[in-house]
C-alpha cells in the first residue's frame, strides 16, 4: 500500500504542507516498510489555475490509496473520490508524524472538501 | 499549538470608496503587522507607505503562443481552430492581448512552428515601510491571471508572518467581485468591506457579501462618506444587521483623505484629531471582532 | 463609433459620465455596461427590459462508453479542466476556456458539447436610447466570454458607448478592443495619476487614441494636468469637484437632467472626441 503526504520538503523531517494544490512535494512512501520517494509538484506550482486538479492527477498517477494533507479543495476532492483515493484533511506536524499517526488508526477519513476555494 | 495567523482583507465591492487610505490608517494604528497589497491590477498603498524595495521577482502564469517564421508556412490550421480569433491572418503573428494560452495552435501546427514559452506577466515585491514589511506586485500592463498573482502575494505575505513570527496580516484587497477578489477572499480569517452610502454601492455591497458568504468567510463592513447620504448609510447599517454582518461605523466625507494621499501620509499623519480617533476605535472594535471570529473558528474545527 | 469610457482606478466617475454622456445623446446613442462583475450603470437609469438571456460557454462532455482512456485530452488542457482517470473522465467546468483543444485531441470522438452558465444579458432602453448589459454569475471567474457578448450587441449606426470595468486587466482590455476611442476618467490626486499612467499604457498596446477627464478638479493637485501635457494627451474636460454633485449621484440621479452645466460640458467632450475620430 502507497500514501501521499503533501510537504514542504523532500524527506520524512520535512513538514506537512496545510496546502494540497501548491505543496512543493509529494512524499509517497508505503507505511509497512517506510520506504519513499519526493515527488516534485512544480507542474502544478505554476499553472494559473487548475493546480489542485493537476496535483491530484500526480498523486493518483502514483498509485497512491491515501492522501495526507492540510486542506484539500472541492476539484481535487472530486478527483480523489472518483480514483478512490482516500482523503485525510487537517493532517499537521512532520511527515513521519502524520505516518505514524495514520498507522496508528488516529486519522479519520474525509467527507467532504475542507476548503472551498481553490485558489489558496 | 501551531500559532494563529490572522488575516484581514479589506474590500470594497466598487472602487473610490477609501480602501487604500483606510487600509492605511490602520496600517499605522496597528502593532506588528505585515502589509499585503492584493489590489494588483490598481496597487496604490505604495504611495502611501513608499516602500523601499528589498526584493524584486518576477510573475510568471500560465504559456503563450509564438509563432516561429522560419518554420512556417502559412497553412492557416492554427488561425482556423483559434477560438480567441489571436492569431492575424496577414502577418501569421500572434497578437499576446487575444491569446488564451489553451496551446491548440501549438499542438496542431503541422509544422512543429509554434513556441509555448512561460508568460512574464508582472513581477512581486518585499518591501520596507515605516509601518513594517509588506508585500506588493505590479501586474503588466494588460496583462491576466491578476487571481494568482493576488494569491501569490497573500502566500508570500503569510511566509514572511510565519518567518518573522507576526501574527496579524493586513491586506488591501482588489474592487469587483470577479477572479481577483475571489482570490482575495478564500482562507482569508474575516474581510472588511468599505462601503458608500450610494445607489451602485449598496449594490455593489450586496454582491460583495453574497461572495464571502459563498466562500465562508465572516464579513465586516463600515460606511466611508455617510454624510453624502444619510439614508443610504442607515439602510446599509440595518441591512447589515439583518444580514448578521457585524457593522463597524460611519465615516464621514473628509477632504483630509485627499490631502494625506496628495502628501503621502497616511491620515493618522495628519492633525484632524476626529478623524483619527475614529479610526482607532474602529480598529479596536475590528481586532476584538477578529479575535471573536478565530474563537468560533477553532471552536467549529 | 464605439467609445470605451475606463478609468485605470475604480469610483473616479466613470459610470456617471457614460450614463449622462448617453443620455444627453439620446436615441443617437446606446449605452453597454461591460462591468459585468459589477454592473451598476442601469441603477442610474429608468430602463424598460425588453430580453433576458442566459450566456454559456462550451465545455466538454465526455461519452464515456465511447472513452478509450487514452488520456490525450488531459495532455492538451492547459487549464486542468478535463481529467482522464483510469475509470472515468472528470470535467471541472469552471476551469474551461472552451478552446476545444480536447474536442479536437479525442481519437474517439467520444467529447460532446455541454455548456456552463457564465451570467445573464439583458436589454433594454431608457428614453430613446438603447440598453445591454451582462451580469456575471456569482464565483464565476471568467468575465471575457460574456463581455465579448455584451458586445455583440453593438450596433453599427449608433455611437456605442461601453462602460468598461475599473482597472487594467483582462476585462478592461477585452472591453477596449476594437473601440474608436477611450475615454480615461481620473482624479487629481497621485492615487489618479498612477492609475491614469496604467491605463495610458493599455490604450497604446490597443493602439487607441485616447482623452482624459478629469473628474474632482479641484480637490488635489495638478499634477495629472502636467502629465498629460508631457505626454501630448488631450484634457477633454474638467469636472469641478462640488458637494451637489456627490449628493445627486448618490440619490441614483442624472446629473444632465439635474444640472444644466452638465448638456454643455457633454456636447463640448463628444465634439472633441468627433474630431479625433473622424480625423
Amino acid at each position: 500500500m502507497k500514501i501521499a503526504v503533501s510537504a514542504q520538503g523532500k524527506d520524512l523531517d520535512a513538514n506537512v504542507d496545510p496546502r494540497f494544490g501548491r505543496a512543493p512535494y509529494f512524499i509517497i512512501i508505503d507505511p509497512d516498510t517506510m520506504e519513499y520517494e519526493a515527488v516534485d509538484n512544480k507542474q502544478s506550482l505554476n499553472m494559473p489555475q487548475g493546480a489542485g486538479v493537476q496535483a491530484a492527477m500526480t498523486v493518483i498517477n502514483q498509485n497512491a490509496e491515501v492522501l495526507l494533507t492540510g486542506n484539500c479543495g472541492p476539484k481535487a476532492f472530486r478527483a480523489f473520490k472518483a480514483a478512490n483515493v482516500d482523503v485525510i484533511t487537517g493532517v499537521k506536524g512532520t511527515v513521519k508524524e502524520a505516518v505514524e499517526k495514520f498507522k496508528r488508526g488516529e486519522y479519520k477519513i474525509a467527507s467532504a472538501p475542507s476548503v472551498r476555494s481553490h485558489w489558496s | 499549538m501551531e500559532r494563529q495567523i490572522t488575516e484581514l482583507v479589506v474590500i470594497s465591492g466598487k472602487g473610490g470608496t477609501g480602501k487604500t487610505s483606510i487600509v492605511g490608517a490602520f496600517a499605522a494604528i496597528a502593532d506588528n503587522k505585515i502589509l499585503v497589497d492584493a489590489d494588483v491590477d490598481a496597487a496604490d498603498l505604495h504611495l502611501l507607505l513608499n516602500p523601499e524595495v528589498i526584493e524584486r521577482h518576477d510573475f510568471t502564469s500560465g504559456h503563450e503562443a509564438v509563432i516561429n517564421e522560419e518554420k512556417c508556412t502559412r497553412c492557416g490550421e492554427c488561425i482556423s481552430l483559434c477560438k480567441f480569433d489571436a492569431i492575424d491572418e496577414d502577418t501569421y503573428q500572434v497578437n499576446s492581448l487575444h491569446c488564451e494560452g489553451c496551446g491548440v495552435c501549438v499542438h496542431f501546427c503541422p509544422e512543429k512552428a509554434i513556441d509555448f514559452p512561460e508568460k512574464l506577466c508582472g513581477e512581486w515585491f518585499v518591501s520596507n515601510t515605516r509601518y513594517g514589511q509588506m508585500v506588493h506586485a505590479q501586474l503588466g500592463i494588460a496583462e491576466e491571471n491578476s487571481g494568482k498573482l493576488v494569491s501569490l502575494v497573500r502566500q508570500k505575505g503569510r511566509e514572511l508572518a510565519e518567518e518573522k513570527g507576526i501574527d496579524l496580516i493586513l491586506t488591501d484587497g482588489p474592487p469587483g467581485v470577479g477572479c481577483p477578489v475571489i482570490a482575495a477572499v478564500g482562507n482569508a480569517s474575516a474581510v472588511l468591506v468599505i462601503a458608500e452610502p450610494t445607489v451602485s454601492g449598496r449594490h455593489d455591497l450586496e454582491r460583495v457579501l453574497e461572495l464571502s458568504e459563498f466562500f465562508n468567510v465572516p464579513a465586516m463592513v463600515c460606511v466611508n462618506k455617510f454624510d453624502l447620504n444619510r439614508r443610504i448609510a442607515i439602510e446599509i447599517e440595518k441591512f447589515c444587521e439583518s444580514k448578521n454582518v457585524f457593522f463597524v461605523d460611519h465615516i464621514p466625507f473628509n477632504p483630509e483623505f485627499i490631502y494625506a494621499v496628495a502628501n503621502g501620509q497616511s491620515i493618522v499623519e495628519r492633525d484632524d484629531e476626529d478623524l483619527i480617533q475614529l479610526l482607532r476605535i474602529m480598529w479596536e472594535k475590528i481586532t476584538n471582532k477578529l479575535e471573536e471570529f478565530d474563537k468560533q473558528a477553532a471552536e467549529a474545527a | 463609433m464605439i467609445i470605451t469610457i475606463a478609468s485605470g482606478k475604480g469610483g473616479t466617475g466613470k459610470t456617471t459620465l457614460s450614463t449622462n454622456l448617453a443620455t444627453f445623446l439620446g436615441k443617437e446613442a446606446q449605452l453597454l455596461d461591460c462591468d459585468v462583475e459589477e454592473p451598476n450603470a442601469h441603477l442610474f437609469l429608468d430602463i424598460k427590459w425588453d430580453e433576458k438571456q442566459t450566456v454559456t460557454a462550451v465545455i466538454p462532455e465526455v461519452d464515456e462508453e465511447k472513452c478509450s482512456h487514452c488520456g490525450e485530452c488531459g495532455e492538451i488542457c492547459q487549464f486542468k479542466a478535463i481529467a482522464p482517470l483510469e475509470s472515468t473522465v472528470l470535467v471541472f467546468p469552471e476551469l474551461c476556456h472552451s478552446c476545444r483543444g480536447c474536442f479536437l485531441v479525442c481519437p474517439e470522438d467520444a467529447i460532446k458539447e455541454g455548456s456552463r452558465e457564465l451570467g445573464v444579458l439583458e436589454t433594454g432602453h431608457f428614453n430613446s436610447t438603447e440598453f445591454t448589459h451582462g451580469r456575471l454569475r456569482i464565483g464565476e471567474a471568467m468575465a471575457p466570454p460574456l463581455i465579448k457578448k455584451v458586445k455583440e450587441r453593438i450596433k453599427p449606426d449608433k455611437i456605442a458607448i461601453l462602460d468598461a470595468p475599473p482597472g487594467t486587466s483582462c476585462p478592461v482590455v477585452n472591453t477596449m478592443m476594437d473601440s474608436d476611442y477611450i475615454v480615461l476618467v481620473t482624479e487629481p490626486t497621485p492615487f489618479g495619476l498612477h492609475d491614469l499612467k496604467l491605463a495610458v499604457g493599455v490604450t497604446k498596446k490597443l493602439g487607441i487614441p485616447c482623452g482624459i477627464v478629469i473628474n474632482r478638479h479641484g480637490i488635489g493637485d495638478n499634477k495629472v494636468e502636467q502629465w498629460a501635457e508631457n505626454q501630448e494627451i488631450p484634457v477633454l474636460l474638467k469636472i469641478p469637484f462640488d458637494r451637489k454633485v456627490a449628493e445627486i449621484y448618490a440619490e441614483g440621479k442624472l446629473l444632465v437632467e439635474e444640472l444644466p452645466e452638465w448638456s454643455g460640458m457633454m456636447k463640448d467632450l463628444i465634439t472633441k472626441i468627433r474630431k479625433t475620430v473622424d480625423r
